[in-house]
């Protein structure tokens, strides 16, 4: 048997209940679109609320990335054949701005919390243990090359210059008024290198002469060129992008 | 069934012969949509803002359709979405399984009634009832999910191309896994626009979405 059909309700009866869904929905949509304006003007410039809290979750992506960085794991390496050419000109500046210095007078300052501050010439780097790689070089943009550098690894200039190991940061201070800093572990990571050779010549000015960082582990902008002086500290040192708000880590 | 499931009268209203019917979305499933539809956003207009420092095809998004003001801004948008996505994400995964919502609103997922629901769909015999899944919503709804989770692990494979390398090489390196992660975003953005419109073309979905509309009943719309 058929069950008695319920009687319809009727338009006038569901009334209420549709202004009260409109009225909801209405504001939901006042509400959204409003924050959506808001929010678009937070790039990290501003002192407000939300750019406070992108500022904190940089923090935070710092140290997840830190988490889950793994000491001996190396960066893929790459054949010779695989070297991109020509290598991508890249700074904070156009090329023909790049900045020279005379490489007999050009000492690397040592700082911080280091044994033997006295300062490196370029003779003396290329007296100490050297590392090749060909590895891929990613930018914070989102474009890659492949790269062959080659130079002191980081690790073995730390121990040579009795560096605290166990301090935080090795900051970099560059003749370009760039600078970068990364934390000790990456910087003991074995394919950290004070870079003095790009595909096997002494650097060129544009590729960071006469002595820049190659870390494969991070992005490019922590791969300071022009470096003039490095220190090891506790001390946050941040960095030229890293202050505008590039995150710090920028691990790969 | 198409004239009454447009019928205004058939808008959830209880039937004194039936028992009291179920939410067509459990509340929390409203929130986990909700909170996910607002990380998704995030992460496609601030993945946008990222795009445009290195465009892969020669155009660039609309300075106001993306989120963070420049590059580093998107950066930092990206990242703060992304644990939102993945702790909604990881919720609703573990949620779907576990109720069994992918099992009896997914399943079974026939191509065959794919087609047919998807005929009937564009010449309007199809029937919407609340709370049950047509073919062709199951395959969206399936397929926007699995693109997603693609989307987190090209994403996750480009931005830790060094400590998860297996899984760069996996999608075929560094730059494939690029164009992937651009390509699983057309997609998902393509899903938007089809949902969307169906939502603007059955409005009580919305509703359901929002206050959650009691489920309509198994009827004839059967093969």
């Amino acid at each position: 048997m058929k069950p008695p059909r319920p009687p319809a309700p009727r338009l006038d009866d569901l009334k209420p209940e549709l202004k009260r869904i409109e009225r909801r929905l209405f504001l939901r949509g006042g509400l959204s679109l409003g924050a959506l304006s808001l929010l678009t003007g937070c790039d990290l410039s501003t002192d407000s609320g939300i750019d406070r809290a992108l500022w904190a979750m940089l923090r935070f992506n710092d140290r997840v990335q830190a988490a889950l960085f793994e000491p001996n794991r190396l960066a893929p390496t790459y054949p010779a054949s695989a070297i991109t050419r020509p290598f991508r000109f890249n700074a904070y500046y156009p090329e023909w701005q790049v900045r020279t210095v005379g490489t007999d007078a050009w000492r690397l300052e040592v700082g911080g919390l280091v044994d033997d501050k006295k300062p490196w010439s370029l003779a003396e780097l290329r007296q100490l243990p050297q590392e090749e790689q060909i590895t891929r070089h990613v930018c914070v943009e989102g474009w890659s090359q492949i790269g062959q550098w080659s130079g002191v690894p980081l690790h073995i200039f730390l121990r040579r210059i009795g560096a605290d190991l166990r301090a935080k940061y090795v900051a970099f201070r560059c003749f370009d008024d760039y600078s970068s800093s990364i934390d000790m572990a990456s910087a003991l990571h074995p394919q950290t290198i004070l870079t003095l050779d790009f595909e096997q010549k002494p650097l060129d000015p544009p590729w960071g002469a006469p002595l820049r960082l190659r870390i494969p582990t991070k992005l490019g902008f922590k791969n300071p060129k022009h470096i003039a002086a490095m220190t090891v500290t506790n001390d946050y040192p941040g960095g030229y992008w890293e202050n505008q708000g590039y995150n710090w880590y920028s691990g790969l | 069934m198409t004239v009454m499931a447009r019928n205004p009268a058939s808008l959830g209203a209880p039937s004194p012969a039936m028992p009291a019917r179920s939410a067509a979305h459990p509340p929390i499933l409203r929130v986990m949509h909700w909170i996910g539809a607002a990380a998704v956003l995030c992460m496609i207009l601030s993945g946008w803002q990222i795009y445009n420092a290195s465009p892969l095809l020669p155009f660039v998004f609309p300075a106001w359709m993306t989120l963070g003001g420049w590059l580093a801004g998107g950066i930092a948008w990206h990242l703060a979405g992304l644990w939102l996505l993945l702790a909604d994400g990881l919720l609703y995964l573990t949620y779907g399984f576990a109720s069994g919502h992918f099992r009896r609103d997914f399943l079974p997922l026939d191509p065959r009634l794919v087609v047919r629901d998807l005929g009937r769909a564009l010449t309007g015999r199809l029937a919407h009832r609340l709370g049950h899944y047509n073919a062709v919503q199951r395959l969206l709804y399936a397929g926007v999910l699995l693109v997603i989770v693609l989307t987190v692990l090209t994403g996750l494979s480009i931005w830790k191309p060094v400590q998860f390398a297996w899984l760069t090489d996996l999608f075929g390196g560094y730059d494939r896994a690029r164009v992937l992660h651009f390509s699983a975003m057309c997609l998902i953005v393509t899903f938007l626009v089809v949902h969307l419109t169906l939502v603007a073309i059955f409005p009580r979905t919305l509703f359901a979405m929002i206050v959650g509309l009691r489920r309509q009943d198994d009827a004839e719309d059967r093969p």
